[in-house]
């Protein structure tokens, strides 16, 4: 087994930290500031094909693998959480499914647009009574001639308002289990922005990923066309589960990036820092500490490569899971950002308190990876029930 | 059109610098980047490229290693990648340097050759305009703007003072300021791309009419008496005194204390 990257990816990991480094950090600040979602910043990413890295080359992707884009979401997150989560629900979220469930003519409409950047995506599943408990879904749509019909509203919706084009997961069907017990069925939808009767909520003010739009969708009598129907009617459970295990690994790479990003921060700012004539670096506590973070960050990103290894092997062979990867690379890698970010304030001191300071900024983006695309609760039950069926 | 760009792989000065006992630079060992005006030049070739369609060759001598820039160079859009690497081309200064570079662009065709002003580990701004020599080809140095019209370039070039717009026939020779551009990055699929390509690798044997004498350490002009990295002062010393007169005075000792003054 070999821990070195190839030199694709060493060159790859280059050019996303000098695009990290010289076009996204010197805006971290501001974006989060002033909770401004960072259009400018995206067209580039457009540009260089940042927006379509696993996406296949027919499609308009880049066609490079999924670690290729875990490094690039792992890069940006080092030096702001906010961009890195709009590339990763933009392409695990919204184009991944469409290019793994999409029709020819689907994937020809919405995933070349999406992978070369010129639209953004979002995905919608979370409802006001239904996070972890898909069944409370109460989005409902109805076949009436050669239209969908959706009614119904999704909440903290990433790329909310910004996005162009959305994968929306509604119920269309009532069965009955084994036991009599009325089961929701539900199917996945593409809806773009600016279909009648789609429209948007309020804007979320949040803790951290602040530049991150986050908004309500409200479908009210929203039409859509037949064909618009995403995988197989009554699969869309599958379709959302399948997509979260992929988004999974583009949320634990956020998370690895804001460990790295703030242990890299902290590395310098205690070599810097002097107390009783000498650097913090030089107290036995400070480099313990700096141990113990280093340590379970690399630890998060072995887990969160081999997640990625695992979807590559997917795409290969499509009977292969990455599930319980995925998950426990989301798990691990979220704890460890926070642990580390909250140990990484500590090391500063009062200055780690301060705004000024990119630290305090990244404790607060930390504390979303432990929530988000499934809580560090539902990557235990994920990981349990894979273990004990 | 058909455009041959020259690009050096040159230590990334972040990295620090290492020297062979000879003390020529132990390239081996250090980091390494595009060199900056070269990739000015590479960038102003991808340009042209793209407004007025052209293949786009890189051409670099080094070692082995030298293939990474290569594969940069095509993962931002350049077509092909030639690297000219033997041992006996090894510690070679500009006139070398250009002999080879010149021999082994002989085998290509071109209309246009474009290098970087000069390299940031010499700093000679040599070889560019010695290239040209070799193959008896109008050079415009210095470039801030190039454009391209019919067989001519008509080339802005910059001085300190004054700047001279200057038209030639091609083919010819330019080379690039860094300044003349903002190079783009790389794209992920680019670099998948390249490291697919497949690099041509030419040695002597494969440089046209040159002569031995003119290429390598023993063809080299040049000899480096000594060569060292730059050596870090110490932290000096500080005093706090309490009058700016009091300050003056002490300046002025320790000035003449030196013999400064």
């Amino acid at each position: 087994m070999d821990f070195s990257l190839s030199k694709k990816h060493e060159m790859a990991r280059n050019l996303f930290k000098e695009f990290a480094e010289t076009e996204v950090k010197p805006l971290a600040q501001e974006t989060d500031e002033t909770e401004h979602f960072p259009a400018e910043t995206v067209k580039k990413m457009q540009k260089y094909g940042f927006m379509g890295i696993p996406i296949e080359k027919q499609y308009g992707g880049q066609g490079c693998d999924p670690l290729t884009y875990v490094m690039c979401v792992e890069e940006l997150s080092k030096v702001c959480g906010t961009t890195g989560v709009i590339v990763s629900a933009h392409t695990s979220l919204c184009a991944d499914p469409i290019q793994t469930y999409g029709t020819e003519a689907q994937k020809q409409k919405y995933l070349v647009p999406l992978a070369n950047g010129e639209k953004l995506g979002a995905f919608g599943l979370t409802e006001p009574g239904a996070g972890t408990d898909a069944q409370g879904v109460q989005t409902k749509a109805v076949l009436d001639g050669d239209e969908w019909v959706l009614n119904g509203s999704k909440c903290f919706i990433t790329n909310g308002k910004e996005a162009d084009i959305y994968i929306i997961i509604a119920y269309t069907d009532i069965v009955e289990d084994k036991k009599g017990r009325k089961q929701k069925k539900f199917s996945a939808f593409i809806v773009e922005k600016g279909t009648p009767g789609f429209s948007f909520g309020t804007k979320e003010k949040k803790m951290g990923i602040r530049g991150s739009a986050t908004y309500e969708l409200i479908f009210e009598d929203c039409r859509i066309p037949k064909d618009n129907l995403l995988g197989a009617r009554g699969k869309g459970f599958h379709v959302a589960m399948h997509t979260l295990d992929g988004g999974r690994i583009g949320i634990a790479a956020q998370a690895l990036g804001i460990a790295e990003g703030a242990l890299e921060r902290t590395i310098e700012y205690t070599k810097e820092r002097k107390q009783f004539g000498r650097s913090i670096a030089a107290q036995q506590n400070t480099q313990f500490q700096i141990a113990d973070m280093a340590t379970k960050v690399e630890a998060a990103k072995l887990l969160v490569y081999k997640a990625a290894m695992k979807k590559a092997q997917f795409q290969a062979d499509k009977k292969t899971s990455y599930s319980v990867e995925a998950a426990m690379a989301k798990l691990y890698a979220a704890e460890v950002a926070m642990e580390v970010t909250t140990k990484a304030v500590q090391l500063h001191g009062g200055y780690g308190y301060i705004r000024e300071y990119d630290i305090e900024r990244m404790m607060r983006d930390a504390k979303i990876t432990e929530i988000y695309e499934g809580t560090s609760e539902v990557q235990k039950m994920v990981i349990g029930a894979n273990l004990l069926k | 059109m058909k455009i041959v760009v020259c690009i050096k792989q040159v230590p990334d000065t972040k990295g620090g610098v290492k020297f062979n006992p000879d003390g020529t630079l132990d390239r081996a060992a250090m980091l390494t980047i595009m060199n900056p005006d070269d990739k000015a030049g590479l960038e102003a070739a991808l340009r042209l490229k793209d407004q007025y369609g052209a293949e786009v060759t890189v051409v670099t001598m080094g070692l082995p290693k030298a293939e990474e820039v290569l594969r940069e160079a095509i993962a931002m859009g350049a077509d092909k990648g030639i690297l000219v690497t033997d041992r006996v081309l090894g510690g070679a200064d500009t006139w070398a340097t250009s002999t080879t570079i010149a021999g082994a662009i002989r085998n290509l065709e071109y209309d246009l050759i474009i290098t970087g002003r000069q390299a940031i580990d010499g700093d000679t701004a040599q070889v560019g305009p010695q290239i040209s020599e070799h193959l008896d080809i109008p050079v415009i140095s210095y470039a801030q703007d190039i454009k391209v019209e019919g067989d001519y370039v008509i080339v802005n070039r910059q001085y300190e003072d004054r700047h001279h717009i200057l038209k030639a026939k091609m083919p010819c020779l330019i080379t690039a300021l860094s300044e003349l551009n903002e190079p783009r990055y790389m794209t992920p699929g680019g670099i998948f791309d390249a490291y697919d390509a497949e690099i041509t690798v030419w040695g002597r044997k494969d440089l046209k009419d040159v002569d031995d004498a003119n290429l390598g350490l023993a063809g080299s002009p040049t000899k480096i008496a000594k060569a060292s990295d730059k050596v870090r002062k110490g932290a000096g010393e500080k005093v706090t005194l309490d009058t700016p007169d009091e300050s003056a005075d002490y300046i002025v000792n320790k000035l003449l204390e030196k013999h400064v003054i």
